[in-house]
């Protein structure tokens, strides 16, 4: 039904790349009078090989700073500001009237007064300026691999996740095999991360985040499965086009083909109780439990390497929300409810992209607002719930699933 | 894995206090634990026998500074004792009235600190922002929030300011309906019983043996409160219920939450019938003697236990000796009993029941 | 959790009984007559018992088995300059009476049996006072130093220990020796 703002990441980005291969070329060929063996430069940037390659880069950045910093830096003021409207508490304000040069720099200035977005930019800047300790007797290599291991696993993700149907990076047919892939890296770089530090607290706490991301990871597989009994592909981009007609009307409102209503409704929940694991988000979040582990598996990192971990926990958030949202909530379908005319291209008004991020927000809402009123599980009780309750319900969606399927 | 020692503290951000507590683990399970305490040791016994009397009740707010007046209050009476004087009744009806709202503001000060053990952060703020009530509520009677100097020896500093009665109701009315709020978050919520229930048990007789006292020892069945059972001030003319927990499967975690969470209600009927009850002039404080001669001592229902203050003077206007006994160091000891057999990430949940306050601990 | 736990939960009425402590002013001096220097009832459910150190255990296994004096409140260290003293604090949860019994221990001697193996609370508390006050508890399972540093050479509640000589706190007639 709707419409998607970039229909094609690629084109897009193609035709910045020829501007700026255009752009260069042209001083390229304006000293080129002087040298001559430059023009034969000039035209190799302008060949298919180099404006392919120049674009999927542009691809590729565009895709990182879109997840990491709007959405990032977006995820985490809503956490920190809906949280503490929870608290009962103003939360989060500095933002650009906190800024200390002009026009801000007024008498009687209140720094304090904004919604707090730049907080976290703020918080970012302070981190990259603390000093970076290493223990004195880690795994030098791994202590300071895991970070990377970890941050590089989840920008791995948004290779795959698809914004809209056309704002992607790489649609694979596997896609949600490969999202999936990348997410379970991420437990073996907080082993490395707990263990390499030298530290008992941290070490205790790397072999929890391992036990339980480990036991949780199963159940959310099983759900996925009992999933494609219905969709019949990892696509998606076709799983959501599935998703994208009206199951039945209720009055003036068409109650859309969403996974979610469907027979997969238990998939749903198992699904979304393991990603809330997999987050490690309260009620989850006993491997960086700072209650009795200080901060549990993350305690010996300082500066921006505590930054990355710590970060990255929200870009999981994201891409966890990303996937519920693809797979059970219908992704990017939603209706367009007008289009304008921009010199001839119509643009939607609701594109897909805006419906998909209501929809992975509204989703992170409901689990910070879970998060901040329950207590934290202990470790054992975790993985009672994991590998003795979970698993058999999503074993039992499978069968559901399957029961359905053989029917019609 | 072999079995290794884990340091709880010195530094730890949620031991609530400078502790230190060495648990030995066999994987997540707790084989023994040590308490290693005096980090917060100033010296209080012999800096008190070189003030006056009265001027040690500075001292003794700073003992538990959470929970301030109660102890002052300890004090006090202990010299009272010794010195064989008696209070007016007014000034014996106005302690009462600042005990019991030091022990509200000491136990929500308790709540604000067991939630984020259990990973409940909104619980901090909650109960911090009722706590300010009471704060405020104090700050009108005495003058200060914390360590308020405010019981004499012989009544107390100041009578209560006018229009009291009135603030003290409304105040307690808002909080009355918060305290249902807060059961939403923790009675209500599966994920609290399953952190408390039948975590760090400790038997009854046990607890005796160990010098465990107060909420503590209620909540493993002992119908022991102090105010009932050696009465001081006026407690003998209020009616209340010393909160005991009677069901099966006493002495544990969630017992002791329940039994701290039920004497907030408490202390709300007391303040409320004490302000009804007391008369409404009258002196309320006398002079007491310079010097001093004999020996006394006062025990108390502190806000965590059976506070005991002995105090004894050789005729020179400051004591010879006072000896501090803190509920919190004894149930330090049974802090063994309490752990043993329990996870690694119990001990915060059970420790913050216990409702440690290194102050009094360390003297 | 615990080792023998049992589930015993001692019927407390939780209100003293009136006039008690004479009857066990009585049963005390029909026990130990000979031994108590002076007992007398000071006030209402309130026993001063003066003993010397060695009647010191036979005394409170009677309180604690006999009696039902459970609880073991406080356990002081007194230094009189020419003898120590131990006063033992001891209650009784069935009728409120607290039994209060000063043990006379001889100044260069400072040494008296330790009452862990009756109430464990004895434990951190007789530990407290070996720390300040330099008292030994022969029987302590764990005689250490507990509030302050392993290794501090000095007891310091003791009266020759050096009192802080600020002279705000001390008046000038007292620093020159006056009263």
């Amino acid at each position: 039904m709707s419409a998607p703002l970039i229909p094609n990441l690629f084109e897009v980005c193609k035709v910045l790349t020829v501007a700026i291969v255009w752009i260069v070329q042209q001083i390229i060929y304006a000293f080129a009078i002087l040298i001559p063996p430059l023009t034969g430069l000039g035209d190799w940037l302008g060949s298919d090989l180099v404006v392919t390659l120049l674009t999927w880069l542009i691809a590729v950045t565009v895709v990182v700073i879109w997840a990491t910093l709007v959405n990032l830096l977006t995820m985490m003021w809503v956490e920190r500001k809906l949280y503490s409207r929870l608290q009962d508490r103003y939360g989060i304000m500095i933002s650009i009237w906190s800024l200390p040069f002009w026009p801000f720099n007024r008498v009687k200035r209140p720094t304090h007064r904004g919604t707090g977005y730049l907080q976290n930019v703020a918080d970012g800047v302070k981190l990259l300026q603390k000093e970076n300790i290493t223990p004195r007797n880690a795994d030098s290599a791994m202590f300071h691999i895991s970070p990377v291991l970890i941050a590089s696993s989840t920008l791995m993700i948004f290779a795959a996740l698809p914004w809209s149907s056309g704002f992607y990076v790489a649609n694979l047919p596997l896609g949600i095999l490969f999202i999936f892939a990348a997410f379970s890296l991420a437990p073996l770089g907080i082993l490395i991360a707990g263990w390499s530090a030298n530290n008992k607290y941290t070490l205790v706490g790397g072999l929890r985040a391992a036990a339980m991301l480990m036991a949780y990871e199963i159940p959310m597989i099983l759900a996925v499965i009992a999933l494609v009994f219905f969709t019949g592909s990892l696509d998606p981009i076709e799983i959501v086009r599935q998703q994208d007609r009206v199951l039945f009307a209720l009055g003036p409102i068409g109650i859309p083909a969403w996974y979610a209503f469907s027979p997969q409704f238990l998939g749903f929940l198992i699904f979304s109780v393991a990603m809330m694991a997999e987050m490690e988000r309260i009620p989850f979040d006993i491997p960086e439990a700072e209650a009795e582990l200080v901060e549990g598996w993350t305690t010996e990192y300082s500066g921006m390497r505590f930054g990355l971990v710590f970060g990255f926990k929200w870009l999981r958030m994201i891409a966890g929300a990303a996937l519920i949202a693809i797979l059970y909530l219908g992704g990017w379908s939603g209706p367009v409810f007008a289009t304008l005319d921009v010199g001839g291209i119509p643009v939607p008004i609701l594109p897909e992209e805006v419906w998909f991020l209501l929809k992975i927000y509204l989703i992170s809402a409901v689990f910070v607002w879970i998060s901040w009123s329950v207590p934290r599980v202990r470790i054992d009780q975790i993985l009672n719930i994991g590998w003795k309750r979970l698993i058999p319900y999503s074993l039992l969606a499978i069968l559901i699933a399957a029961g359905f399927r053989v029917i019609g | 894995m072999p079995e290794f020692w884990i340091n709880m503290g010195p530094q730890h951000p949620m031991t609530h206090g400078l502790w230190n507590m060495k648990v030995k683990v066999d994987g997540e399970t707790i084989v023994d634990a040590r308490p290693e305490i005096g980090y917060l040791h100033r010296g209080y016994e012999k800096i008190m026998e070189v003030r006056e009397f009265q001027k040690n009740v500075v001292l003794t707010d700073r003992l538990c500074y959470v929970s301030s007046i109660t102890w002052s209050h300890a004090y006090c009476l202990a010299v009272e004792k010794m010195m064989g004087i008696e209070v007016p009744e007014r000034g014996q009806w106005i302690r009462v009235v600042s005990l019991e709202l030091q022990r509200l503001a000491s136990h929500l000060m308790w709540l604000a600190s067991y939630g984020p053990d259990l990973g409940l952060l909104t619980g901090l703020l909650w109960a911090l922002r009722e706590r300010e009530l009471f704060l405020d509520l104090i700050q009108l009677m005495s003058g200060a929030r914390m360590n308020q100097n405010y019981p004499r020896v012989g009544g107390v500093r100041n009578d209560l300011p006018e229009n009291f009665e009135a603030m003290c109701k409304r105040s307690i009315e808002h909080f009355r309906e918060k305290l249902n709020e807060y059961e939403n978050i923790f009675h209500s919520s599966k994920v609290f019983l399953m952190r408390t229930e039948g975590v760090g048990r400790i038997s009854a007789a046990e607890a005796i043996d160990w010098g465990v006292t107060g909420p503590n020892l209620r909540a493993c069945g002992v119908n022991v409160d102090l105010r009932r059972l050696d009465s001081y001030e006026t407690y003998e003319e209020i009616d209340f219920e010393p909160q005991v927990w009677h069901d099966g499967g006493a002495g544990d975690s969630y017992a002791r939450f329940i039994v701290r969470f039920n004497e907030l209600r408490e202390s709300c009927k007391i303040v409320l019938q004490a302000l009804e009850k007391m008369p409404k002039s009258g002196a309320y404080r006398v002079k007491p003697p310079r010097r001093a001669e004999g020996e006394g001592y006062a025990k108390t229902e502190d806000s965590r236990g059976e506070a005991l203050f002995y105090v004894i003077g050789d005729g020179d206007d400051r004591p010879y000796r006072v000896k501090i006994r803190s509920p919190v160091f004894c149930t330090m000891a049974a802090t063994p009993i309490l752990l043993r057999g329990n996870k690694l990430a119990d001990v915060v949940a059970i420790l913050g029941s216990v409702d440690v306050c290194v102050g009094e601990m360390d003297k | 959790m615990s080792p023998a736990a049992t589930e015993h939960v001692p019927q407390v009425s939780g209100r003293p009984v009136a006039g008690i402590e004479k009857e066990i002013l009585a049963q005390l001096k029909a026990a130990f007559a000979s031994k108590l220097t002076k007992a007398e009832t000071v006030r209402d459910r309130l026993v001063h018992v003066f003993i010397d150190r060695r009647d010191l255990v036979p005394l409170c296994t009677y309180l604690k088995n006999t009696l039902g004096f459970e609880h073991l409140s406080c356990v002081t260290a007194v230094d009189w300059k020419d003898h120590f003293e131990c006063v033992y604090h001891v209650e009784n949860y069935y009728n409120g009476c607290m039994v209060e019994v000063h043990a006379h221990i001889p100044y260069d001697d400072p040494k008296i049996a330790s009452l862990v193996p009756l109430w464990n609370a004895a434990n951190f508390l007789e530990r407290e006072m070996w720390d300040l006050m330099g008292i030994e508890f022969e029987g302590h399972p764990n005689l250490e130093r507990i509030l302050l540093p392993q290794d501090f050479k000095f007891h310091p509640l003791r009266k020759d220990f050096a009192q802080e000589v600020d002279r705000q706190y001390i008046s000038r007639r007292k620093l020159k020796g006056g009263k």
